[in-house]
């Protein structure tokens, strides 16, 4: 049974010769990529883009946060001429991460959009061999020279969709399917819960978690689960409408996540709280091109739109469309906080002064649940 | 090949007929023609939703192999495979159907994790020993426990090995939801990051690690003893023959034990070397899936551990090429199929190395 190892030898050698081969090739590439900036600039000068690569948690077809940015991503495209994108989706929050970024980088990108918290060390540790590559870290709270995070405010439009719900159920159990206990969820639960009080005070709100971003089977099995407990309307923080389905098939109401989820539940999906990257990431790279661009730790809301409330079902009446938009307006002019005190926690602490609001790193870094929720946040 | 005499009662049209002697041209000819039918259905697939097939597999074989970067990766993405495939294929060859390298990899890496985080104190020459002996002891473990039962009263280890695949995973993820958590990590399934001393050390400035040295030497070792020592003479026979291996006075109880043991072990030191190679830490999901893909690796390799190196190689390759495909606008998707298409049509190609295809009357059993 030696044969086995010689063929595996022979193979090997083989193999060595081709990658040492490849390896030249690659080096006179490399080298060409050195001086690339001239034969660029000298080839390329009828069309000279900007390339702008982007990195995805979940497939861009999951109509859910990934489709959210690449819709982004084809805004910037149409919106700046000069600039060239590319993208990798489905890749793990893990040691795969790592490797895409370093291709991304190895590929000519200029600025790279990495899309899911998970990234974070790997963006960080990736951007510290690329010194000359803008890298933004969407929801992470790790900085470097030449790395910078962005996010919004989904608890703005999070708070007006559950007034909505608030005003709609007729069990006062709303249902909130959740994807992991980190403060970014934990966050919309809370101002979803504020908001349905806000106009219910008897609502209470349910949180089953799935520990998954993106699995429409175990999302809409979640959301069944608390249909079961009495939940007559469904909100989600999940990237799938896995949730929106599960209601329309039981004829409850749902609260979609992400983008306008009206078409997978006509019947069931009330409105959604939405992002709308385009704009932010139309900015960041001309700020790259004209050499303005800063570590600013980006945190939009609804003023800038890059967070909103998308359109209403028919079924929300005029009257709650008219209350809910005079909150968003207040939102708006500054003169409403969602996370305005008082506010109490599940044991019904007061954990936020009548007259205080929480501080922009008090939100960042919730780890606990208000009064009305029903669950525990870790 | 014996000619059937002529058979009145309709023989079928078409028929297997098993292959007596396998010859060696077909068994490397098959292969390689089906990963070229399979490329060719892709190519097919691709130009007609509007890419160059060609300008595609150029990506690919680029992506995986054709920059020192992509070729380290490859070997990165090898190593597990390599070490969960070993011990998948030393459990096969008594026929030991052990699919559970995945809960024994799980239990590999919550074994080196367990020492790591216990004892960041510890200098690299005591810790990456410990690391080593309580990942294999781990996994190995976790492989008895189907084992015992199995060589005791019969029952069936398939089910009892896939099952406890799911309690690993799910005792992984309780402790890095639970005790373990990172507590800065903001309530993420991530342990704190291992100290220096207990990751692995890496070949030049890439993430190539040690456990390449750890598969590559168990894989020699593994031939040794199935070839050159008395206890591997006895797995292969009581895989051939166990009744004879019986009636030969070996202990087939004792060897079941203890060869699911060492399966156990490869898988667990593949986990081992993963969390302190790549990884550096425990984390919630850290197998996409490698004992899965160990047990295609290990079939199309023939057990044979010299091939699980070179087909662990190929599968590295599939996956990080697939990466570098998407950069040209291939959807994950299209890739997937790719990689599919491919293992479908050289698994589906290996029944060809075995049996021949008879088209006419004349086949017949």
């Amino acid at each position: 049974m030696k044969k086995g190892w010689r063929v595996l030898l022979i193979l090997i050698l083989v193999l060595a010769v081709a990658v040492a081969a490849a390896g030249c090739g690659g080096q006179e590439a490399a080298e060409d990529g050195n001086g690339e900036n001239q034969t660029a600039a000298g080839e390329g000068a009828q069309d000279e883009k900007m390339k702008v690569g982007f990195i995805f948690v979940g497939p861009v077809g999951d109509l859910g946060w990934s489709w959210t940015h690449n819709e982004g991503r084809k805004y910037l495209e149409e919106q700046l001429p000069w600039v060239e994108t590319s993208y990798v989706e489905s890749v793990p929050e893990g040691a795969d991460a790592e490797r895409v970024l370093t291709e991304l980088a190895e590929a000519g990108n200029k600025v790279i959009f990495a899309t899911s918290f998970g990234y974070m060390d790997y963006v960080i540790k990736v951007a510290e061999k690329y010194p000359d590559i803008v890298f933004m870290h969407c929801s992470g709270y790790k900085t470097a020279a030449n790395a910078d995070t962005y996010f919004g405010a989904m608890e703005e439009p999070r708070y007006l969709s559950g007034m909505v719900a608030g005003k709609m159920t007729k069990s006062n159990i709303l249902g909130y399917v959740a994807a992991y206990p980190i403060p970014e969820v934990i966050r919309g639960i809370n101002a979803f819960t504020l908001g349905a009080r806000s106009v219910n005070p008897e609502a209470e709100v349910r949180v089953v978690w799935t520990q998954t971003w993106y699995d429409p089977a175990a999302e809409k099995q979640a959301a069944i689960s608390l249909l079961d407990a009495g939940a007559d309307v469904i909100a989600q923080h999940q990237d799938t409408p896995g949730p929106q389905q599960a209601a329309q098939e039981r004829g409850a109401y749902a609260i979609g996540y992400n983008c306008d989820m009206r078409e997978f539940a006509p019947d069931a999906s009330l409105t959604a709280p939405i992002w709308n990257w385009g704009p932010y990431y139309t900015r960041v790279v001309e700020a790259v091109k004209n050499g303005t661009w800063q570590v600013e730790e980006y945190y939009g809301n609804m003023k800038d739109g890059i967070v909103d409330l998308g359109p209403y079902n028919d079924i929300v009446s005029q009257e709650i469309r008219d209350l809910v938009d005079a909150k968003k307006q207040e939102i708006i002019d500054g003169k409403f906080h969602v996370f305005q005190g008082p506010i109490k926690d599940q044991n019904g602490e007061i954990r936020v002064e009548e007259g205080q609001q929480m501080t922009h790193e008090e939100i960042l870094n919730i780890d606990w649940f208000v009064e009305g929720v029903i669950g525990s946040p870790s | 090949m014996k000619m059937p005499a002529e058979d009145t009662t309709a023989a079928p049209l078409i028929s297997w007929e098993k292959r007596l002697q396998p010859s060696p041209v077909i068994a490397v000819l098959v292969p390689v023609l089906s990963v070229f039918l399979a490329l060719g259905l892709g190519a097919v697939f691709l130009a007609f939703t509007g890419f160059n097939p060609l300008e595609v597999y150029q990506n690919m074989l680029h992506g995986a192999v054709g920059s020192r970067y992509g070729f380290s990766e490859t070997i990165v993405k090898a190593i597990p495979l390599m070490l969960a495939g070993l011990g998948v294929s030393v459990a096969f060859r008594m026929l030991l159907w052990n699919i559970g390298a995945e809960g024994q990899f799980y239990m590999g890496t919550f074994g080196a994790s367990w020492v790591a985080l216990s004892f960041p104190e510890l200098p690299f020459y005591i810790m990456l020993p410990a690391m080593f002996i309580a990942g294999c002891l781990m996994g190995g473990l976790w492989a008895c426990l189907p084992a015992i039962p199995r060589a005791l009263w019969g029952v069936n280890e398939v089910i009892t090995t896939l099952m406890l695949n799911y309690v690993a995973i799910l005792w992984v993820d309780y402790l890095v939801y639970g005790p373990w958590k990172d507590p800065q990590g903001f309530n993420f399934p991530l342990t704190v990051s291992f100290s220096k001393a207990a990751t692995l050390p890496t070949l030049l400035g890439t993430r190539v690690h040690l456990g390449l040295v750890f598969a590559l030497m168990a894989a020699l070792l593994l031939s040794i003893v199935l070839w050159r020592t008395r206890w591997g003479y006895e797995i292969r026979v009581t895989g051939e023959n166990a009744s004879a291996a019986s009636y030969a006075g070996m202990n087939i109880k004792r060897n079941i034990i203890l060869v699911m043991f060492l399966s156990g072990a490869l898988a667990g030191l593949a986990g081992m070397s993963e969390v302190a190679g790549i990884t550096h830490r425990l984390q919630h999901g850290i197998s996409p899936g490698y004992g899965y893909t160990a047990i295609i690796v290990a079939w199309l390799a023939k057990l044979h551990p010299a091939g699980i190196i070179l087909v662990s190689f190929l599968f590295g390759g599939l996956i990080v090429g697939g990466y570098s495909v998407q950069t040209s606008g291939v959807p994950a998707a299209t890739v997937s199929m790719l990689q599919s298409a491919i293992l479908f049509f050289v698994l589906g190609g290996e029944i060809l190395t075995r049996y021949r295809l008879r088209i006419g009357r004349k086949g017949g059993k």
